[in-house]
């Protein structure tokens, strides 16, 4: 599988989204301009870019409580999704969710979730649906590493196998479940492996190349798609922030940080580009201005949309 | 009109359901090659298929998981949980789940899902697989929890619930399973929401569901012997409650006993009570009772001698004539 340049350009530009889009988040999180909580991805960008630039629009993303990569790598449309985030009346989901909730399934955003492992029975449904129909799309289901070592994994990737389900489960393995370390919660070494036991491929990428994300969902959706099953994708990444925004991460030794921190996703394909001229001379350069005045817009959207409307707190209980 | 036991009416109405709409399904464990653990979804397979009648391995969080996510795409799936008991196991993807991405996803999804599960003692299952577990599921908004006493109501409140756009928690009672009632031969509905008042009466108000609902009659009838004209409301539906079915009764008769096979203790009857105290005009102040089971688990050999009974309802509606 060879990129063209356009396509290696959308997968840049798509990871500088996510990225900056985490930033501003976490800024204004500081600045006390959002309520609640929030956690970013920071560090996983190639992820979601990669995994989405396989994906068509009403291919289906189930995420968690680490989300907003996917949502917006799948083309969630930002002004929405930023005013969901302020508590905004305008947001996807009337301002009833925040951070950890965000849907809008016109563009296969089908909800995030902060159940650790509660999106894997549903992605089930979901692909059940599409082979119930014949269709050819698929469902992709991220979760974390500590997901997997909740009852709804071995559930899901067992029925999932079973069906020959039209999913693949990508997990992002990136060694922390909140505040502990994956040596003190799995024996085995990483998840791709507990696929065996599931009669599903396991496949193991480095998580913070793109292009060897991409190409290994590439053939994992191929195969969903043509009717063959799922696949269990662990991409090995780092988080480079703790568990949410203004976590002091006193539980996790400084040098993980650093190391962590030393795999730039974004700046590893920049490399890859400077060899060809695919990004042109102010090529990063336009990208970032682009995506800068999408997020101008989008926080702009958010902060003069009106609040939730208390009212509205009745609605929606019932169809 | 025929007689129909219940747990084919349930069957008919499933028939039926999948017939006239090609998104309906079925998933849970054992529905197809085995017919339902309580025949409920017998011969289905066989007239629909293995892609409409899926049999799952003993999987419940991934059951309710598969009819959510289904939902959230089109399909309108109907989901049975063995015993009711082992709802616990799909908690998370009842409550956190199910019943919240409606709201929680800003109202775009509609959920037309049906879980199926057998409640109850009568048995001799034991302490794991005789529960009445509606109060939990009752107080869980986005949820809509059925419990039909007859044949008739099954089959009508089951087709209901398939056609319904909300989570439906069905709630068949184990022990009325192989019990006989009138149905009739031309289809029709019976709305979720809406209390029957299966005797009429003046002295008192029974409300009831469920099982109960025949201990109750049963009540009534021994009671009219003595002179104490009872009335009998089955709720049919837990959540949505008929408020004012309730309330124009007690208006009427000014004394309420609530009687369910649940543990007493935080259960539906706590819920009603409260509601007639709040909601009745100041001027009626109504004598009331409740009728559930001890504060104990259900047991095995002793079972009987937990369950509430006939004679329990008699001996609350004799407490409430008092003055």
């Amino acid at each position: 599988m060879t990129e063209r340049a356009d396509e290696l350009l959308a997968i840049l530009a798509s990871m500088v989204r996510v990225r900056r889009v985490e930033e501003r988040l976490s800024e204004l999180f500081t600045q006390g301009k959002i309520p609640g909580f929030i956690h970013v991805s920071i560090g996983q960008e190639a992820v979601p870019a990669g995994v989405c630039s396989c994906l068509e629009r009403d291919d289906a993303v189930l995420t968690t409580h680490r989300g907003h990569g996917h949502a917006v790598a799948k083309g969630i449309d930002l002004k929405r999704f930023m005013a969901e985030i302020f508590g905004r009346r305008t947001g996807f989901c009337k301002g009833r969710s925040g951070s950890m909730h965000v849907a809008d399934p016109t563009a296969g955003v089908m909800g995030a979730n902060g159940i650790v492992g509660g999106g894997l029975p549903i992605a089930l449904g979901t692909a059940l649906a599409s082979q119930y129909r014949g269709e050819k799309t698929v469902t992709v289901c991220f979760f974390g590493d500590g997901a997997s070592n909740e009852g709804t994994f071995h559930e899901s990737l067992n029925i999932a196998a079973l069906w020959s389900l039209p999913v693949l489960f990508c997990c992002e393995n990136n060694d922390w479940a909140q505040f502990t370390p994956q040596s003190r919660y799995m024996k085995v070494e990483g998840v791709a492996r507990r696929a065996d036991s599931y009669g599903m491929p396991g496949v193991s990428v480095d998580g913070s190349d793109v292009l060897a994300v991409r190409r290994a969902a590439a053939e994992a959706v191929a195969r969903a798609r043509r009717g063959e099953g799922p696949t269990l994708l662990e991409c090995k990444v780092r988080r480079w922030f703790g568990h949410y925004v203004g976590d002091p991460q006193k539980y996790r030794p400084a040098d993980d940080v650093k190391a962590a921190k030393a795999l730039d996703p974004i700046e590893r394909l920049v490399s890859r580009l400077a060899g060809s001229n695919a990004l042109g001379t102010d090529g990063m350069q336009a990208i970032e201005s682009r995506i800068q005045a999408e997020i101008d817009a989008a926080v702009a959207f958010a902060a003069e949309s009106p609040p939730a409307d208390p009212a509205d707190l009745h609605r929606d209980v019932y169809a | 009109m025929r007689e129909t036991r219940y747990v084919k009416a349930i069957n008919e109405a499933l028939l039926e359901e999948m017939a006239r709409d090609e998104r309906v399904f079925i998933v849970g464990e054992d529905v197809g090659f085995g017919g339902g653990a309580f025949s409920a979804t017998r011969d289905l397979l066989q007239r629909f298929g293995e892609r409409r009648v899926r049999d799952t391995p003993i999987s419940e969080a991934a059951i309710v998981g598969i009819a959510t996510g289904a939902a959230m795409r089109g399909l309108r799936p109907v989901a049975e949980i063995m015993f009711a008991d082992f709802l616990t196991l799909s908690m998370d993807q009842i409550v956190n789940q199910l019943a919240k991405v409606r709201y929680m996803f800003g109202g775009t999804y509609r959920m037309p899902v049906v879980i199926r599960a057998a409640c109850g003692g009568g048995l001799n299952a034991g302490p794991q697989h005789s529960q009445s577990l509606e109060a939990w599921f009752a107080h869980v908004p986005g949820l809509e929890v059925v419990m039909p006493a007859t044949p008739h109501d099954a089959k009508g409140l089951l087709k209901s619930a398939i056609r319904d756009d909300n989570p439906v928690l069905f709630l068949e009672h184990k022990a009325l399973y192989a019990s006989k009632g009138d149905v009739p031969e031309e289809e029709y509905l019976v709305p979720i929401g809406e209390a029957d008042v299966k005797r009429t009466g003046k002295d008192v108000t029974i409300v009831t569901a469920s099982r109960m609902v025949h201990h109750s009659l049963e009540a009534a009838a021994a009671l009219a012997a003595e002179g104490i004209d009872a009335e009998v409301i089955d709720l049919r539906t837990i959540s949505p409650l008929d408020k004012d079915a309730i309330l124009r009764s007690v208006q009427k008769t000014s004394r309420l006993v609530v009687a369910h096979e649940a543990v007493k203790a935080f259960g539906f009857g706590a819920e009603i009570v409260a509601m007639i105290c709040e909601e009745l005009p100041a001027s009626i102040r109504p004598r009331v009772a409740r009728v559930g089971a001890p504060f104990a688990p259900v047991p095995f050999a002793q079972e009987k001698q937990y369950l509430p009974s006939a004679a329990d309802v008699v001996q609350a509606v004799k407490r409430v004539m008092v003055s």
